[in-house]
């Protein structure tokens, strides 16, 4: 029995049709990026502790070599995306919204592309845990955008069964088309990633999702399931209204099932993954190889030739730029991410990594200058629109007012940062700002009040020892000056003998060194 | 009468007794507000409010005798939280007892190191790793940057780094909205319109 699929899809709340922008990259099929001449590949691209770099400078790598081990459990290793030397182990810009530098292997390529042997292996009676592993130590995080290491998605822990898995292929943010091109041409691989992920976390389902103004891909997905015969993967075309590709948002579109507040899609029984990460599963089961690529999308109006790349992790986004035939001249704002989501660039000599799906170059023209923000005039409009259905106005104005406890009443946390209340705030107010502000602002109180803990529980340790050492000491003496006291008369004879002992030992060596043995002058 | 002054005395009696009985059984331990207000502190323990150590200083606050504005290192948010918490009016940091600075934590200059150990004995939080005649280090993560080892150095070799600046401890910063501006602008619009 075959349902038809918008019959039996839900809605959630708020949310904003957006226009596309999809036609500036989608249009040419996704072409290699070539090797750049230095590659530079940061510790920390995905969310977690940052990994650890096991070469040395002057040290030879092999494209899929592990040069950084991961440290800890939500943590990845990293890859050398190509062949060549690595020059050094230093702190180099990196893609981050502070525009800092951050630590990073630099690795000038040699150009022949030498690649480690892929250890591909069957699927079959594979055991999760084995899968996760291999899922980790090919690196894999989510491609979406977040970055969250992909085998810690994939382990919703004890007493949480899975039947759902939900792949994303929505890309409801407006400019971006990697995924669009990824679904349009590898289908095969998005659906071998699905079973890879749905033996992991034994589910019997999966969904797709995929926002419906990308028929090509709906339709190359539907093809690719036909020829594979599956009845366990299903592919659906949804409304293009964003921010449905959020993990909860996509969750109630596909099957109405809520994930509470600070919770996880696991407790409402599924797993969402990025249908970009389940081609990479799939490579990394079947093909044996570590995450050392992924499709960007370079595009906008501030481009010359706008388009998918298959882009190696680590290569300058200055040299990516290059392949999209340059900046236009009237460049004005480049962007990590998607219009919405995304952040500025303050260069563009940092690197591509996992998380980059995104590269927007924005004409001077279309660059949105901040307008002064006049104060809340309480419409509600915010409200209305939120897609996370939080109240926007009052999160604002207890962050404006610096309460922070109460903002967490409002649920600040559940807050996606999709940006769809800025969009129709009447005063401009830069909402997400003051949400992301007020999230940093909380996390780092809570790191403060954390180290503070320790730093009091060690300062009473500390007390605590010094006390016990004092106590120990003054024992100790008190133990000395009673056995002198004790002793005194019976101590001072024992002391005669030992010194008058002495006294005979030494005469008889004396003695002995005096007249040597015959035997000795003899042989002289 | 004599009826009522006895049973207000057994009432009395029995009052007595149970209050007696609570003040036993639900004895707390330590002084609670004292608790609540170490928790507030910062836990630096580089003693700059007078006191050897955060706790010394809660109970001192708590006593009465120390005024609530003396730790620099927990500087106007701290005077604030303390300021809730006691009912009090907040005042400015007691310049006195020093000046709010960005968070640092301490490094030695490894190459200069003679390894005497001053700092060791000097550090609150034992947060610096060494042994007589050996190179000492400090411990980044345990270290509360109340500068106490600086002075103790026979060879200054323990330096102060400012913590802020690296991407770890980076915020998202407060948009560029002051109450004040946008009210501001507001009337400025009025008087144009």
């Amino acid at each position: 029995m075959k349902e038809t699929p918008t019959s039996r899809l839900w809605e959630f709340h708020g949310g904003l049709r957006l226009e596309g922008h999809k036609a500036l990259s989608n249009r040419t099929p996704v072409r290699p990026a070539p090797i750049p001449e230095e590659l530079v590949l940061p510790l920390r691209q995905h969310i977690g502790a940052p990994a650890r770099p096991v070469v040395e400078v002057g040290e030879r790598v092999l494209r899929g070599q592990v040069i950084a081990r991961p440290d800890g459990y939500v943590s990845t290793p990293v890859h050398a995306s190509s062949s060549g030397e690595v020059v050094a182990i230093e702190d180099r810009p990196v893609p981050h919204p502070s525009g800092l530098d951050g630590p990073c292997i630099v690795i000038r390529t040699d150009g022949e592309d030498a690649t480690v042997e892929p250890r591909p292996v069957a699927l079959d009676g594979l055991d999760p845990t084995e899968i996760r592993n291999r899922l980790r130590e090919a690196g894999l995080v989510g491609l979406g955008g977040a970055a969250f290491p992909t085998a810690v998605k994939l382990n919703p822990g004890p007493g949480r069964g899975t039947d759902l898995l939900v792949l994303n292929g929505a890309e409801c943010e407006p400019y971006i088309s990697c995924d669009d091109r990824l679904m349009r041409e590898r289908p095969e691989q998005i659906l071998a990633g699905a079973r890879v992920m749905m033996q992991v976390v034994g589910a019997a389902h999966c969904l797709i999702g995929v926002e419906d103004n990308k028929p090509e891909a709906v339709e190359s997905l539907q093809s690719a399931l036909e020829t594979d015969g599956g009845e366990d993967i299903e592919v659906l075309a949804i409304p293009s209204v964003y921010p449905t590709g959020a993990e909860k948002q996509l969750i109630k579109v596909l099957t109405g099932r809520e994930v509470p507040t600070t919770g996880l899609p696991a407790d409402v029984g599924v797993v969402c993954q990025n249908v970009g990460t389940a081609a990479a599963a799939a490579r990394a089961v079947h093909g044996g190889e570590p995450l050392t690529s992924r499709i960007v999308t370079l595009t906008g109006h501030g481009l010359r030739e706008p388009g998918n790349w298959e882009v190696r992790i680590g290569t300058p986004i200055r040299d990516l730029v290059a392949c999209a035939g340059g900046y236009a001249d009237t460049v004005g704002r480049l962007i990590m991410g998607g219009p919405m989501n995304g952040f500025a660039l303050t260069s563009d000599a940092p690197p591509v990594v996992k998380a980059t799906n995104c590269l927007l170059a924005l004409p001077e023209a279309e660059v949105t200058k901040p307008a002064d923000p006049m104060p809340c005039i309480r419409c509600g409009e915010c409200a209305r629109v939120c897609p996370a259905s939080l109240l926007p106005q009052q999160l604002h104005w207890h962050i404006h007012g610096r309460e922070f406890e109460k903002v967490q009443d409002y649920a600040l946390f559940d807050c996606i940062e999709c940006g769809c209340c800025d969009m129709v705030c009447p005063s401009h107010i830069p909402l997400t700002q003051y949400f992301r502000f007020g999230k940093s602002e909380i996390w780092a109180r809570e790191q403060e009040r954390k180290k503070a803990d320790v730093a009091r529980a060690r300062h009473e340790f500390r007390q605590e020892r010094l006390e016990r050492e004092k106590r120990e000491r003054e024992a100790r003496l008190a133990k000395k000056r009673a056995a002198v006291k004790k002793g005194a008369g019976k101590g001072s004879e024992d002391k005669k003998a030992a010194i008058q002992a002495a006294r005979e030992r030494a005469r008889a060596r004396k003695q002995a060194a005096e007249d040597p043995p015959a035997g000795d002058s003899g042989s002289e | 009468m004599l009826t009522a002054v006895a049973a207000f005395a057994g009432i009395a009696l029995a009052s007595g007794l149970l209050l007696g009985y609570a003040g036993v059984r639900f004895k707390t331990e330590g002084d609670p507000i004292v608790e609540q207000i170490d928790a507030l502190l910062p836990q630096t323990q580089c003693g700059q409010c007078g006191y050897p150590g955060c706790r010394p200083y809660a109970e001192a606050i708590a006593a009465g005798d120390a005024d609530i504005n003396r730790c620099p290192p927990g500087g106007e948010a701290t005077i604030e939280n303390l300021a809730d918490l006691l009912g009090v009016e907040p005042k400015p940091l007691d310049p006195e007892a020093g000046e709010e600075k960005p968070p640092e934590v301490a490094w030695i200059d490894e190459d200069v190191c003679i390894g005497c150990t001053k700092c060791i004995q000097a550090c609150p939080v034992d947060a610096i790793l060494g042994a007589p005649k050996q190179m000492h280090t400090i411990l980044e993560d345990e270290c509360t940057g109340c500068e106490l080892c600086v002075d103790p150095c026979p060879v200054d070799c323990i330096h102060m780094v400012p913590l802020e600046g690296d991407i770890e401890h980076w915020k998202w910063p407060a948009p560029d909205v002051t109450p004040g501006l946008e009210i501001a602008r507001l009337q400025e619009g009025r008087q144009s319109a």
